[in-house]
């Protein structure tokens, strides 16, 4: 029996020092939450997905929504019709600023219950001023308050998006009927697009969103309305899941007033293409090129 | 221009560089079909007039109403009318601010539960729409264009109907100026917190 060789030690040292720097590169497994499953972790983007793929994401969702939500939902890809491009306008002269389209979001769309989190932001501003460094969202008094106009403001589905150019990791992008969507699955969470957004568009789930079982919309779009998990951003879609079918979005389905007016920009007959045409057409922040889909106007 | 050349190749190849779909099959909807036939748009128009508040009180505090016919249709029930004074009384609750209308600019003078338009036509009152649309031009106009009033149901009509609100159903003909309400869902943002103890500031800064 001779003494280990040099040459011996040296492959021991490495191969302690390579385990150990394994055991290291591996330790974020050890923190693995429930919230992630194996297949979640290794399911590839939204678009190299195949049909078949597909289908299992969405059985996986579902069965995952079942088991951390006790709801039992029906989960989607709904995807673009051809032929339809979709807009929204908004009428500032009848909006009252009640918020019951934010309320409509934030059930429609699964959002947190405990944060009210809604993709619509209400801005009471005074008559005049355009500026909206100047608008609250926290009035709670009688509206429409005399001298003030009520802003709705949601994500303006901008043809030109910042949001969409600074994603590192491209889990957002503009679909072919004009919405901006995030692959929540994709997202990394770095908050970037939310840092772009000139309309303060993007919310980010801070904490896992809690929602009473019976209070899940169950009907759920892949890229809309099912229940994001934590980290992830999220954004206004045009309510897909309804608009892509051929619904009205549930914001202007709760509106009382008839502010809102949503169609297909492709149609020349639309309601859409009529306000655009004959009222007083305006796109906030105009100046910043973003090109929205999302256009507001005054009556006369 | 021969050095731009390369220079825009390159941004059409970058702007081409989106990552597109992998399965072709998935890149679109099923798409209408042509010979999908247009859903109607249902507009609610009742067919009787509704009910003015009386200044009686129910067991909550909230008035009664009265439908118009109980005392002004074609059989009318005047038992009550023994007492002289209860008419008055009783219609001092049909607030009427409308303008400078009065009664008869819109119901028949014989008998309350019909309606007419400016110039006398008879109107059936599910055509109340007419009536309003004789001032309220513009607010008509805007309504058969989809930009007042709200609405229910598909954007798509070949994909299903649409049902649609009259213009009583937001304005009480008698006084329309659609009133205040409270706000519901206030926002619960994390910063929204901070910013709260400057609101009094803030406000009277808006006010110059």
């Amino acid at each position: 029996m001779s003494d280990p060789s040099r040459r011996t030690m040296l492959k021991g040292a490495g191969a302690t020092l390579g385990a150990a720097a394994f055991a290291r590169a591996v330790a974020p497994i050890t923190e693995w939450t429930n919230d992630l499953s194996v297949e979640g972790f290794l399911q590839k983007h939204y678009k190299e997905l195949t049909v078949e793929d597909m289908s299992a994401v969405l059985a996986r969702i579902e069965r995952e929504t079942e088991e951390q939500y006790g709801a039992k939902v029906s989960v989607e890809d709904v995807r673009p019709t051809p032929g339809v491009q979709f807009a929204y306008a908004l009428n500032l002269s009848v909006c009252i600023g009640c918020r019951r389209c934010a309320k409509a979001c934030h059930e429609e769309n699964n959002h947190d219950r405990a944060t009210n989190n809604s993709y619509i932001r209400v801005l009471e501003m005074t008559n005049g001023s355009l500026n909206l460094e100047h608008g609250t969202v926290t009035y709670d008094h009688a509206v429409p308050a005399p001298g003030k106009f009520y802003m709705p403001v949601q994500c303006h589905q901008c043809d030109n998006a910042p949001c969409v150019r600074v994603c590192p990791v491209e889990a957002t992008w503009k679909e072919s009927d004009g919405i901006v969507v995030v692959d929540y699955d994709w997202c990394i969470g770095c908050r970037y697009c939310e840092a772009a957004c000139p309309y303060h568009a993007r919310r980010f789930n801070w904490s896992k969103p809690e929602i009473p079982a019976d209070e899940i919309n169950p009907d759920q779009a892949y890229l809309s309305n099912r229940i994001r998990p934590q980290g992830v951003m999220e954004k206004c879609t045009f309510c897909l899941h309804r608009t892509r079918r051929g619904k009205l979005p549930a914001c202007l389905e709760a509106c009382p007033t008839g502010a809102r007016v949503f169609g297909n920009l492709a149609d020349p007959d639309s309601e859409i293409r009529w306000v655009l045409e004959n009222k007083r057409v305006f796109v906030l922040k105009e100046d910043l090129g973003t090109q929205p889909r999302f256009f507001y106007f005054f009556d006369e | 221009m021969k050095r731009l050349l390369p220079l825009l190749l390159l941004l059409t190849s970058a702007i081409g560089c989106e990552r597109g779909f992998v399965d072709s099959r998935r890149e679109f909807g099923p798409a209408v079909p042509e010979d999908a036939r247009a859903h109607p748009v249902e507009i609610h128009s009742p067919t009787t007039l509704g009910v003015a508040d009386t200044p009686l009180l129910d067991a909550k505090g909230r008035p009664i109403g009265v439908a118009c016919e109980t005392c002004h249709g074609p059989t009318p029930d005047l038992s009550w009318a023994a007492e002289p004074d209860r008419p008055e009384a009783f219609h001092e609750a049909v607030d009427l601010r409308h303008g400078e209308l009065t009664c008869n600019h819109c119901h028949d003078a014989e008998d309350r539960t019909k309606l007419h338009l400016a110039d006398g036509t008879p109107l059936e009152v599910k055509d109340a729409m007419t009536l309003c649309a004789q001032c309220h031009g513009v607010q008509y106009r805007d309504y058969t264009h989809g930009s007042h009033g709200g609405m229910n149901g598909h954007w798509d009509l070949n994909r299903g109907p649409r049902d649609r609100n009259h213009c009583v159903d937001c304005h009480a003909p008698h006084t329309p100026a659609y009133g205040q309400v409270l706000p519901v869902h206030p926002p619960r943002d994390r910063y929204l917190e901070v910013v709260e103890h400057d609101a009094p500031d803030h406000s009277a800064k808006e006010a110059h």
